[in-house]
């Protein structure tokens, strides 16, 4: 198994634990990685507010980097990943993407449309497969009671994300917690938004979002939390604290990243994880599981 | 087949008006309609239960309602599109506004929205003697638009609106859309000025959910992305918004990838102190543990950066 690794800006910035956790978990599960260095930013879909061309164009870009190499696209981000695969859609189209190619080939590019883009979280269940993962689970978590939190572009617009021939993604992140042995919390928040694209547009509607999902997961008896999105990562985890204050008995809920949470399954060091990162430290709910860090 | 309906049922004149699940076992044809099932037990089961609709066939936009937690309208949902053989489906009123008696909301907070908008044709210049004439090429992309049937499905599940009443909703903003776009009105500027305040087309997430579930195609969140960049256009650019669309696009633009430590600055605006202050604890809480991204200068573009910014230069223009 390889693919061209696309870790996205927030993996490479605000959430470098993401970036640690993955590279130690695929490189256990024999997942080989080509890191796309010169890829560039998909848009996250504020680009293609102004201008949806430019935003394909980047897109179709980083499709042909990877068609040179010949490799799938791995994506760790839930933005990066609906992103992508609404640019996929769209140059579907065979005289849409000519013109996007007109673009490229000044650049010495061309996107010829077979690209597959891909998110861990897929990965694992479609490519590494299930009696892989159990292989590698040690259940060093067995008992941790984790809320699953999407992302929005990991299930919206449905018509992108491959749905139709697999219905089963919709709750890939049910089945993986499942997996490795902790227990699912299920919460009608799952699927709705983190509150981060308004972050700093409306901090307090986005805290109030931060508030409702973290503190009705904690009320429902979740430890803990994952996410394949960085962004709503970097929303529930590192303003937790701020939202904290809506709620007078507060919230404290880890955070984990998809990986984080494979990671500790598979009995991998916290610090190779890179947990110590994490502003909401998971460190009493994995002693509650005997895991120490 | 057989299927359980798990209804949300609420009566504020029972002696207990809690809301509460009923769980009603029925028969479906393959044909059925989730409407279909709910009716059936409203005639022979329970004629207590309280249900809206009309036309049965996705016109009238009156069944709006959740089957098993999202927002759609009864009558186009088959039965076996949401459940098998022997399983349940849940169906509750539609969020974000009060319910009135089972599975029956109140629509007057939608109608205000709507209203809030200004929802008619404001034409400027003396009035035509006839119609007014337009080539019909120039209301083509209002098409889509005007097949909204104002079910309230988008309104239903807007993450917005779930932590703000004030937010004007997809709904509306879509309407917004439909008069602020047509070639023929003469308020544009005002509307979007109007727009562009709290409550307005920033407070979007852009989470698709209205897109996910509008009947009829409308995708009301792309609207709201067409009526920011007229906002823009129109120079609406002092609001976090605008900014953080530009700066957002400055720093795709300079490094190929996201200067997320800039583009918070930016967005805040640099001489916006309290603001930047109020943030001041969060950066220092990442600082803390090693995740606070470095800016420009340290932050480094891209191999190939110049690749992206010549495709910058080709079509930025071309807005």
């Amino acid at each position: 198994m390889k693919y061209a690794f696309f870790p996205g800006c927030v993996a490479r910035g605000g959430t470098p634990e993401l970036y640690m956790s993955t590279v130690q978990v695929c490189r256990r599960l024999g997942i080989e990685l080509v890191e796309m260095v010169s890829a560039s930013c998909t848009g996250a879909g504020v680009l293609q507010e102004k201008n949806r061309k430019l935003g394909d164009t980047l897109n179709a870009r980083n499709f042909a980097l990877a068609e040179r190499l010949g490799l799938p696209i791995m994506t760790i981000c839930s933005t990066c990943q609906g992103v992508m695969s609404q640019a996929k859609l769209r140059l579907q189209d065979e005289a849409y993407r000519a013109e996007i190619n007109q673009v490229l080939a000044e650049e010495g590019l061309e996107y010829k449309g077979a690209t597959e883009v891909k998110h861990l979280l897929w990965i694992l269940l479609e490519d590494v497969g299930v009696e892989v993962l159990k292989h590698h689970v040690v259940h060093s978590i067995q008992g941790l009671r984790i809320a699953p939190f999407y992302g929005c572009y990991m299930l919206r617009p449905s018509d992108a994300l491959g749905f139709g021939e697999r219905p089963e993604r919709q709750q890939a992140l049910e089945t993986v917690i499942s997996l490795v042995g902790a227990e699912v919390v299920d919460f009608p928040g799952k699927s709705r938004c983190c509150g981060f694209p308004i972050l700093t547009i409306n901090e307090r509607n986005s805290l109030r979002m931060v508030a409702k999902h973290t503190g009705e997961a904690k009320d429902l008896g979740a430890d803990a939390m994952v996410t394949p999105c960085p962004l709503c990562h970097l929303n529930l985890d590192g303003f937790q604290p701020k939202a904290a204050k809506q709620r007078p008995t507060g919230i404290d809920l880890p955070i984990l990243h998809l990986p984080q949470m494979l990671g500790l399954a598979m009995g991998m060091d916290s610090e190779a994880l890179g947990l110590k990162r994490n502003i909401v430290s998971p460190k009493k709910a994995l002693e509650k599981v005997g895991v120490r860090m | 087949m057989q299927i359980k309906l798990r209804v949300r049922r609420y009566n504020p004149e029972a002696e207990n008006p809690a809301p509460h699940y009923e769980e009603f076992t029925v028969e479906v044809e393959e044909y059925q309609s989730v409407l279909d099932s709910l009716l059936h037990v409203r005639e022979y089961v329970d004629d207590s239960l309280a249900v809206r609709c009309s036309c049965r066939g996705a016109i009238c936009g009156s069944c709006g309602m959740r089957v098993n937690g999202h927002a759609t309208l009864a009558c186009k949902t088959k039965v076996v599109s949401v459940a098998s053989d022997g399983g349940t489906v849940t169906v509750e009123p539609m969020g974000n506004m009060p319910v009135l008696k089972d599975l029956v909301t109140d629509m007057k907070p939608f109608w205000d929205k709507v209203r809030q908008v200004t929802p008619w044709l404001q034409p400027e210049g003396p009035e035509p003697e006839g119609e007014y004439v337009v080539p019909p090429e120039s209301m083509n992309h209002l098409n889509g638009v005007m097949a909204c049937i104002m079910c309230g499905v988008c309104v239903s599940d807007c993450t917005a609106l779930e932590v703000d009443s004030n937010f004007i909703g997809p709904a509306a903003l879509a309407k917004a859309y439909r008069f602020a776009a047509d070639p023929r009105d003469g308020e544009v500027k005002e509307r979007l000025r109007a727009l562009n305040e709290y409550g307005g087309i920033w407070d979007c997430t852009r989470c698709m959910e209205c897109v996910e579930v509008c009947p009829k195609g409308v995708a009301p969140m792309d609207l709201i992305m067409a009526l920011r960049d007229k906002a823009m256009a129109a120079g609406f650019t002092n609001t976090y918004g605008a900014r953080h669309a530009e700066a957002f696009s400055d720093s795709v633009k300079e490094g190929g990838r996201l200067d997320e430590t800039m583009l918070a600055i930016r967005t805040i605006g640099f001489f916006n102190v309290p603001k930047l202050l109020s943030m001041a604890p969060v950066a220092l809480r990442a600082l803390a543990h090693r995740k606070l991204p470095m800016p420009s200068p340290f932050h480094a573009p891209i191999p190939g950066v110049h690749q992206v910014q010549r495709i910058f230069g080709r079509l930025e223009k071309k807005q």
